[in-house]
């Protein structure tokens, strides 16, 4: 007896790719990101607590246009799991689920993550001037 | 008609026999980093410009000082039983799986034992 054509379920080769499917895997990516990003946060913290010299190594990183490239990366990752996090926090109350309100979600927690990332720079830059 | 005992019924766990503390932990958390973490990115706004001493009186301050161990204990709490979840659906090997899993824990233990300590010996003066 073979199995070999017995039909399968769907599965992500067969999905037509759709606007959702990606927020959902970038919950994910974002919040394995983010849980690399708190090896920042420790360090940050660490090094204050060492002394100037060592506080000073954290600075000249966040300086430094990798560094900054890395906080703009963690700066979009926080506020896209944190809106989609609050958008999970819905759907577990039992809301939410009409196709519709799903894509609207979807919108507003792509606008929100990239408005705020963009206020949150422009603040930053305005705080130091440059 | 349901063949459960009445104490299984009460104590809701399944064949697992873990219930759903995991799943509410992560929503437990997920809540409370919704204004701590805000809280957080709006106080680092203000320290970009900031040299060591004045990052070491703003992480002294009491007030400063227990929302940040309030922050380290959710985040790293959360972070642990999100990589979990990841794991155990990405990770097939058995062994491969409880070793990835206990790095996680392992780590966030440590990093957060690292950032009070941090906290505490800053705001107790060191």
């Amino acid at each position: 007896m073979t199995t070999r054509d017995r039909p399968l379920s769907p599965h992500l080769q067969i999905y037509r790719w759709q606007w959702t499917m990606l927020l959902s895997i970038l919950h994910r990516m974002t919040g394995v990101g983010l849980a690399g990003g708190t090896l920042l946060l420790i360090w940050w913290l660490v090094a204050a607590a060492a002394g100037p010299e060592a506080y000073g190594h954290v600075q000249g990183f966040v300086a430094h246009w990798f560094g900054r490239l890395v906080m703009l990366g963690f700066t979009w990752a926080f506020f896209y799991h944190l809106a989609n996090g609050i958008r999970h926090l819905i759907w577990d109350t039992g809301r939410g689920f009409e196709l519709k309100t799903g894509y609207v979600g979807a919108w507003i927690v792509a606008l929100f993550s990239i408005a705020l990332t963009i206020l949150a720079w422009l603040i930053a830059y305005g705080i130091n001037g440059g | 008609m349901s063949h459960r005992t009445p104490l299984g019924r009460a104590r809701g766990l399944g064949s697992a026999h873990e219930g759903t503390a995991h799943w509410w932990a992560q929503r437990v958390t997920a809540v409370a980093l919704v204004p701590l973490s805000l809280w957080f990115v709006v106080g680092l706004l203000g320290l970009i410009d900031a040299e060591h001493a004045a990052a070491k009186a703003w992480i002294a301050h009491p007030i400063n000082a227990a929302l940040l161990v309030a922050l380290l204990v959710a985040v790293l709490h959360h972070a642990q039983l999100g990589l979990q979840v990841v794991i155990e659906d990405y990770v097939h090997g058995e062994g491969a799986k409880i070793a990835g899993i206990m790095v996680a824990k392992f780590a966030a233990i440590l990093l957060g034992l690292a950032g009070v300590f941090a906290v505490l010996k800053i705001s107790f003066g060191g």
